[in-house]
């Protein structure tokens, strides 16, 4: 047994060093690499959770028929029907999340319609455009004009 | 105890039966009860995005929308999605080989609307083109990205992992849509989520939600149901930059050859 160790020594120090730089790699690759990495790819995992977790500003337009059914029943078959409530009123979910406490504020309307409505060489044919100064005057839209439905015109 | 052999493999089966289905329950146990787990499964979605170019009428609410949900900057000018204008010149008929380049603007990428700038009658035709990420199925940002930053998830969407970001910006180079950009806040990079907070949650994005024409749509390619499927059967389609082959997921509408 002893002969077959004899002259050996530097073979154990290169060892050693061997198993030093394997510990040494371990503990760097299980200190450095984050937990969940590699679980659905080369990435970590908790990152989709995280992507997840944003809070909500739009609530989206089915939690605006829960209260407002009959303006939804107004809009269905009008125009806006496609128009989502949001695109207008802007992002209310806080208003869902505590209808009584949280009210939406009053928007410009002739400001809200304009956003769509303004004359504008680039927009697609067919889609209603208007100078306002020549259509109106200055007349609001919502003089003549129901926003939810708005033609035919207001009585 | 004395057991011949009828007893011992009525015994043993017994035991087997019952404790397969003790593990089986057990992983219920453990999962909790359906309602307090998230059901939503990532291997059973495959997020893609239309954005329908003859709908489109610039009004920019998509911009805001995106930038209201997602908490993007308002300036300096970054977005996650924003709207071009184009506006092309047909060939002069004087000289009809002179190239004519068309003219793309996005005042601050659509956020305000669109001034008018053009007249009518100059024999031009403009329209607007709303911009994402194109959520790649071979997209040329993860494949970049040193660290594992940014990656494709199991259901299609390209995302970023803001604690493991180191912001070396190779993917904003990388990115030939040019849909990714430094957050200056964090200093890591920024870009299209899909909403994956909002889609994960039967919920579809911000910008779809708030598109009045409804020139945008979310659509989940293994749902069967989905009406994307009836409209890329129907409808002539195409992605930008095809030629670069990234697989990009957003399919346009009346794409205009011009569009980069």
């Amino acid at each position: 047994m002893r002969d077959l160790f004899r002259d050996a020594e530097h073979l154990f120090r290169l060892a050693t060093v061997f198993l030093v730089l394997l510990v040494v790699f371990l503990a760097a690759r299980a200190l450095l690499i984050p937990e969940g990495f590699g679980t659905y790819g080369h990435y970590r995992g908790g990152a989709l959770q995280e992507a997840r977790a944003r809070e909500l500003r739009f609530a989206g337009r089915d939690a605006c028929l829960d209260c407002h059914e009959d303006i939804a029943t107004t809009k269905m078959n009008a125009k806006h029907a496609g128009v989502g409530c949001e695109a207008c009123h802007g992002p209310l979910q806080a208003h869902v999340a505590e209808p009584s406490t949280v009210v939406p504020e009053k928007h410009d309307a002739n400001a809200l319609c304009l956003v769509c409505h303004a004359e504008n060489l680039a927009k697609p044919r067919g889609f209603p455009q208007i100078n306002p100064k020549e259509h109106a005057g200055e007349d609001h839209c919502i003089t003549c004009h129901d926003p939810h439905a708005p033609l035919p015109l207001k009585e | 105890m004395e057991m011949d052999r009828r007893d011992f493999l009525e015994k043993t089966g017994k035991y087997i039966v019952l404790f397969g289905a003790a593990t089986k329950a057990w992983d219920f146990i453990l999962a909790g009860t359906p309602e307090a787990t998230p059901d939503y499964d990532v291997t059973r979605h495959w997020w893609a995005f239309y954005i329908d170019i003859e709908k489109c009428i610039g009004c920019g609410n998509c911009v805001r929308a995106c930038k209201e949900e997602n908490g993007v900057l308002r300036e300096p000018f970054y977005f996650r999605t924003w709207v071009e204008r184009y506006h092309i010149m047909p060939p002069d008929p004087a000289d009809p080989k002179a190239e004519r380049l068309p003219i793309v603007d996005s005042p601050n990428g659509g956020y305000d609307g669109f001034p008018e700038r053009y007249r009518d009658g100059d024999g031009s035709k403009s329209f607007f083109v709303p911009k994402m990420c194109n959520h790649c199925t071979d997209s040329p940002c993860t494949q970049v990205c040193p660290v594992g930053a940014t990656f494709d998830s199991p259901d299609g969407v390209v995302l970023v992992d803001k604690t493991y970001c180191l912001g070396c910006r190779y993917c904003v180079q990388a990115c030939p849509y040019g849909c990714r950009y430094i957050d200056p806040r964090t200093q890591t990079v920024d870009k299209c989520t899909l909403c994956y907070h909002r889609i994960t949650k039967g919920l579809t994005t911000a910008c779809c939600e708030a598109c009045p024409t409804g020139a945008r749509l979310l659509g989940d390619l293994k749902n069967p149901k989905d009406p994307m499927h009836e409209l890329l059967r129907t409808q002539k389609v195409q992605v930008l930059k095809p030629h670069l082959a990234t697989g990009a997921k957003l399919v346009y509408r009346g794409l205009d050859g011009a569009v980069r």
